[in-house]
């Protein structure tokens, strides 16, 4: 028997719903236009920072909008090159924090930053961590040649800091060449210490205060000396358009209050 | 510059064949049980069926990355019972690539079928067809223009699929990392160059992938999405 088919069903459907169709139409388009309008406020100080970086600056700058009133701290966070990208491409930001000196140093050259407002305000510690219930020994960079480990996450070394850390320090052991299949490229810090987490992975490289985050899931399996110092520098963007409250971000950023915000998430002093 | 693109480009085209194959499949028997058999629940179905077509990509990677993942319940089986491990593999790519082109196959199956006078299937089994018989020798070649179609739009679709593949298969350059993963690593590393090569290869591929639909399908094509 011929069904009537969905199409020819529609055109009733669509009339019976057509006033409450437009009636959501007109809400969804005011909200666009109220969220738009929103964005645009003089009074939001856009802060790209290192996805490392996350959960203190989530702290710092709820604390920030409370000692400014009626400032908004806009916080966007991924992986530094990323953030650069964006900020080359023209991305409203006003603060630059990159978790290396490269993606810093990338910002320079292409003009981007004010270089006078640029200085190191914390430093971290690379870590080669393991899922909390893995039973693979992992003591050190040496274990990670061992057939059980088939998957190691690593930070995109083209566009992530963490990622060319660990890069340097398995070049600098002639360990690169040897493991590269069994590397696993991430997106952000983040999103290897996801994938370890979830155990897709035996290993990973992240930072010491990734590794913190998430204690209950993932065990730090080996600290990885680095050959320079892991720092993370910060800058105000040459364009913004709030550079004064930029400047004063940075320097709350580096008063003793937010300092122990930062060290309690286990980050160093610079 | 062309190592770098053919790479990923073969590894998509691969991936989206494989995905269109299994589309295909499971599109058309769906297609084929919805649109002949009433049963409780058949809409609540189709509209589960065509999910993935409207749902963030990002969603349906994250219900696979934990459904196939070591300990989700399908890869924890997987892993245990065959040593078959998904995540991170081109395989994995092409399921969650299935995935997302599955509606485009189904819908346009489904409708086609639906177009179908049944009384050609009739005069089948009056002239001592077997079931099995009238689908392949009646309806499917009755149904085939508008299946093709859903099949070049899942091609296309396949072959662009970004979000649920870079979940569950993540970036893996040569081995998982598709033309369009390649495309958005290159942006990320803010590596214009690479990114211009690859988005203007991609883009050709789908001009000609519609283009051709277009030509072989005529009709058939306009029937099938006429919606």
């Amino acid at each position: 028997m011929p069904q009537t088919s969905k199409l020819a069903r529609q055109p009733a459907l669509s009339s019976r719903f057509a006033f409450s169709r437009r009636r959501l139409l007109g809400a969804a388009v005011a909200l666009a236009i109220g969220a738009s309008s929103g964005a645009a406020s003089a009074a939001d100080l856009v802060v790209s920072a290192a996805a490392s970086l996350t959960n203190a600056f989530a702290d710092i700058g709820r604390a920030f909008e409370r000692v400014n009133p009626g400032t908004k701290v806009v916080l966007n966070f991924a992986a530094s090159d990323v953030l650069l990208a964006q900020i080359a491409k023209g991305a409203p930001a006003d603060v630059f924090a990159s978790a290396d000196e490269i993606a810093m140093d990338k910002a320079v050259a292409q003009n981007v930053i004010d270089t006078k407002t640029r200085h190191d305000f914390v430093r971290n510690r690379l870590v080669l961590i393991a899922p909390a219930d893995s039973t693979v020994a992992i003591t050190g960079l040496s274990s990670l040649s061992a057939p059980a480990i088939k998957h190691i996450a690593i930070g995109n070394p083209a566009s992530v800091p963490v990622g060319r850390y660990s890069k340097g320090v398995l070049d600098k052991a002639g360990m690169w060449a040897a493991l590269e299949p069994k590397l696993v490229n991430a997106a952000s810090v983040r999103q290897a210490l996801d994938y370890v987490a979830r155990g897709e992975t035996e290993a990973g490289f992240v930072y010491s205060t990734d590794a913190a985050i998430m204690k209950g899931r993932v065990k730090v399996a080996a600290e990885v000396p680095t050959e320079k110092p892991i720092l993370y520098p910060i800058a105000v963007v040459k364009d913004s358009k709030n550079a004064a409250l930029a400047k004063s971000f940075l320097t709350f950023v580096a008063s003793p209050a937010m300092q122990t915000i930062l060290s309690d998430y286990g980050f160093g002093k610079p | 510059m062309f190592d770098e693109a053919a790479v990923p480009l073969l590894l998509s085209l691969k991936v989206a064949g494989w995905a269109t194959v299994l589309a295909l499949v499971a599109g058309v028997a769906f297609a084929y049980l919805l649109a002949r058999v009433r049963f409780f629940g058949r809409e609540v179905l189709d509209a589960a069926l065509t999910l993935p077509m409207v749902m963030p990509p990002t969603v349906l990677g994250y219900y696979l990355l934990v459904l196939l993942g070591k300990r989700g319940p399908v890869g924890g089986w997987l892993q245990e019972n065959f040593g078959i491990n998904l995540i991170f593999t081109w395989q994995g790519a092409v399921i969650a690539a299935a995935f997302v082109a599955f509606p485009l196959v189904y819908k346009a199956a489904r409708a086609a079928f639906e177009d179908i006078d049944t009384n050609l299937e009739r005069a089948g089994r009056s002239l001592g067809f077997s079931e099995l018989k009238v689908f392949f020798r009646v309806t499917l070649p009755l149904a085939w223009h508008g299946i093709l179609a859903g099949a070049m739009l899942a091609f296309a679709r396949a072959l662009g699929e970004f979000g649920a593949t870079l979940m569950v298969a993540g970036s893996l350059p040569g081995r998982t990392q598709t033309l369009s993963i390649a495309i958005y690593e290159a942006v990320q590393a803010g590596d214009d160059a690479t990114a211009n090569n690859l988005v203007i290869i991609a883009s050709v591929i789908c001009i000609i992938v519609l283009v051709v639909a277009g030509r072989v399908l005529q009709g058939g094509y306009r029937r099938a999405f006429r919606y």
